[in-house]
């Protein structure tokens, strides 16, 4: 682990968060870049680039063409000289343009040449639902990333995980697509901004990063039930298992932050202990993540379950209009049916 | 303010000045001909009904009515200009700004709202109209636009030697999308095969905050050269020379002799969407320049100098306006929520077992609720 720093603690919302990390990784290492669409003078339609270009200047923050495979594929070669370009996909619906350069290229290059090129690009996206928007811009699009072997697939749900792990993943030496739950941008919490900076500059200090992006973390303790998520969902949970305590359940809400690797020891720990399961995602449950976790699950700890994983999550159809997402998306009720199911065996 | 390589005039096909004067045009006057000043009047009530619409669609918006409105202000000569120039059978991709153009096809604009409602992802038949959906993702339907020209050069529509069978595609799209690779594909498709395919580029000088010198280091019609098609500019504040131009390249495509580039130079007078701030990437006083060349004063100018726009045909458009608006509020105010189970419906054409059963359950867990209402 790394050396106590003096904390500094400061207030901000998860979106607020991710611009202060990208800040701080721009300031630590001049070979960080950004790039994508309207992400300089504009600051990006989320604004998370904000005041960056301002500061940084146009060579760091770069406002590309409307062209996903060119931003991506134009990041691939930069990383091969040695730059860590952090591109931002404006809307999740709008990465299939670059699906080839990621899935054939980006994840495949250090494979490829047996270890010999790296290729350290981050790719950002404002990512799920719950925010009222017209189509293309509420998918979940992680199963198709966590899929590809490669990439590193994440997805903070708090600022002070939004603060500390875009920084771990322009450390990683992995391309690691870093997924933004959008309708959470605006949820505030408190942010050590000092302990993630010494991480980094310890000896070893990108491994231990990527290390520890990738390990879950255990959101509220419980005995009864784990109710696993990640993003967006993880609040949801929450709030879910708030409201089974006063029904006398008690979940266990871990927040897997990394969807691909997925971390099974923290997972499996809680599982042993409650005997039983819920995966909550946005994305739709049929070939999904929960699916996924489910199956690791039941092989590694099928003797210590009382009843079958449950998954709640998003339908097997295109994303619906936004009038009907709240009764697409899980919700509090889906997610405490879910519960009394598991709670019934 | 008139700019550089893709925001210069450059090569600009222009039939009324900034001023509303007529000035001749050897090459495409005869497009234009035809023209009566009814056909001119009906052009100018066709850009104002339009932006009647558009200023109310925004104000719903505002209101909380829509989840986002997408403004076309500025380019209605654009819009207007060229759908005119159409007919059955031939058939239009729009992207998702072309309010003007359905509004020519005969698509009742207060109809379309459901899309912005987040009640549906389209709103009107695409075979009925001969207007495909409109698609959000950038440049996706281009590829689409050369498949379907292709597809009637097969059915005997195109080159047929009856101008009034024959039909052709056109295909709109942004300054933006100009980058995307579908957008360059359907290029080199339409070009290799040639398609009877007319891509209308509104240049409207911005990709919601990059201005069109971040896409382009040239005029967009520019491009047509390197795949060897004819590509035209045309000032798109001029709704007659934006006709004449599309009219030509219409019958180019329609009589069999392939693709045509057509960049129409224009200004979003609004901001992107309603989502947008445009103060954060642009000044006031360019705003004011185009301001000062807003398309519809500039034929109102022409009529009017002509004599030719009465008032009580004026107050009879405006009043038309307010109407269009009045159907469009009440339209969008009236939409209800069908049952929630029908977000299940045309996932697929045929039954689905996965769809079926989440469907079920869905109304099972739906119904649970309804049977703890009864129980308390
Ligand atoms: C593939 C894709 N990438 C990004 C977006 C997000 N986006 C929506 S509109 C827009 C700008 C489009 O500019 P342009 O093509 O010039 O058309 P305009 O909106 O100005 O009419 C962007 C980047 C998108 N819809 N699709």
């Amino acid at each position: 682990m790394t050396a106590e720093a003096p904390a500094a603690v400061r207030s901000m919302n998860l979106g607020g968060a991710i611009n202060a990390g990208l800040r701080a990784a721009m300031e630590r290492d001049p070979k960080v870049l950004l790039m994508g669409e309207d992400i300089g003078q504009l600051g990006g339609v989320f604004r998370v680039t904000d005041g960056l270009w301002k500061d940084f200047g146009d060579h760091r923050v770069i406002d590309t063409p409307l062209a996903e495979s060119g931003i991506v594929g134009t990041a691939i070669g930069m990383a091969l000289r040695g730059y860590t370009p952090v591109v931002e996909i404006q809307f999740d619906g709008f990465i299939f343009p670059a699906f080839n350069q990621i899935t054939t290229q980006l994840a495949k290059l250090h494979y490829r040449t047996k270890g010999k090129l790296s290729v350290p690009v981050v790719i950002r996206v404002p990512f799920a639902g719950g925010i009222g928007a017209v189509e293309h811009h509420s998918e979940s699009i992680e199963a198709l990333f966590a899929h590809t072997a490669g990439l590193r697939v994440v997805s903070p749900a708090t600022p002070q995980d939004a603060y500390d792990m875009i920084q771990q993943a322009i450390a990683s030496p992995d391309p690691v697509l870093f997924l933004e739950p959008k309708a959470r941008y605006w949820d505030k919490g408190e942010v050590d901004t000092a302990r993630v900076g010494t991480q980094l500059e310890a000896v070893g200090g990108a491994q231990a990063a990527t290390a520890e992006m990738s390990r879950a973390r255990v959101a509220r303790e419980g005995k009864d039930v784990t109710l696993l998520a990640y993003g967006p969902s993880v609040r949801l949970c929450l709030q879910s298992a708030e409201l089974a305590a006063a029904d006398s359940v008690s979940a266990e809400v871990i927040d897997l932050r990394s969807v691909s690797p997925f971390d099974m020891e923290t997972v499996l720990a809680s599982v042993k202990k409650t005997g039983r399961a819920v995966v909550v995602h946005e994305a739709p449950v049929a070939f999904g993540t929960g699916g996924e976790l489910a199956a690791r699950i039941g092989e590694k700890a099928f003797f210590h379950l009382h009843a079958p994983v449950m998954r709640v999550g998003g339908f097997h159809m295109p994303y619906p209009g936004s009038k009907f997402e709240h009764d697409y998306l899980p919700s509090v009720d889906r997610i405490l049916d879910a519960v009394d199911r598991v709670m019934a065996h | 303010m008139a700019g550089i390589g893709p925001l210069s005039e450059e090569g600009l096909v222009r039939l009324l000045d900034h001023e509303g004067r007529r000035v001749e045009d050897a090459t495409y006057d005869p497009y234009v001909s035809h023209l009566t000043m009814d056909d001119l009047r009906a052009f100018w009530r066709d850009m104002t009904l339009t932006r009647a619409f558009d200023l109310e669609s925004t104000s719903l918006q505002r209101q909380g009515e829509l989840g986002l409105w997408v403004p076309a202000l500025g380019q209605e000569a654009a819009q207007i200009g060229s759908a005119h120039a159409t007919r059955l059978p031939d058939h239009i991709f729009p992207s998702y700004r072309e309010h003007g153009v359905l509004h020519v096809k005969g698509i009742d604009l207060a109809s379309i709202m459901g899309m912005w409602r987040g009640m549906e992802h389209s709103s009107w038949d695409p075979t009925a109209y001969g207007v495909h959906t409109y698609t959000l993702v950038i440049g996706a339907h281009a590829p689409h636009a050369v498949g379907y020209a292709q597809a009637m050069d097969w059915d005997g529509l195109v080159g047929s030697g009856d101008p009034e069978k024959d039909g052709a595609v056109v295909c709109y799209f942004g300054d933006g999308a100009t980058s995307q690779g579908d957008v360059n594909e359907a290029l080199v498709f339409a070009a290799v095969n040639n398609a009877p395919v007319v891509f209308f580029i509104q240049n409207n000088q911005f990709a919601i905050s990059e201005p069109t010198t971040r896409q382009s280091k040239v005029p967009l019609a520019q491009r047509a050269s390197g795949v060897g098609i004819p590509g035209v500019r045309v000032d798109g504040n001029d709704v007659v020379a934006v006709h004449a131009v599309t009219r030509w390249a219409m019958e180019h495509a329609r009589s069999g002799q392939g693709p045509v580039v057509i960049e129409a130079l224009t200004y979003r007078m609004g901001a992107h969407t309603t989502s947008d701030d445009p103060t954060r990437y642009r000044t006031t006083s360019d705003e004011q320049y185009w301001k000062d060349r807003d398309p519809i004063a500039r034929l109102e100018t022409f009529l009017t100098s002509a004599d030719e726009l009465p008032e009580d045909f004026k107050a009879q458009v405006e009043a038309d306006g307010k109407e269009l608006a009045r159907r469009t509020r009440e339209s969008v105010k009236g939409w209800q929520r069908g049952p929630v189970e029908q977000m299940f419906d045309h996932v697929y054409g045929t039954p689905h077992a996965l769809v079926q059963e989440e469907k079920a359950w869905f109304n099972r867990y739906e119904a649970s609720f309804a049977d703890q209402e009864v129980a308390k």
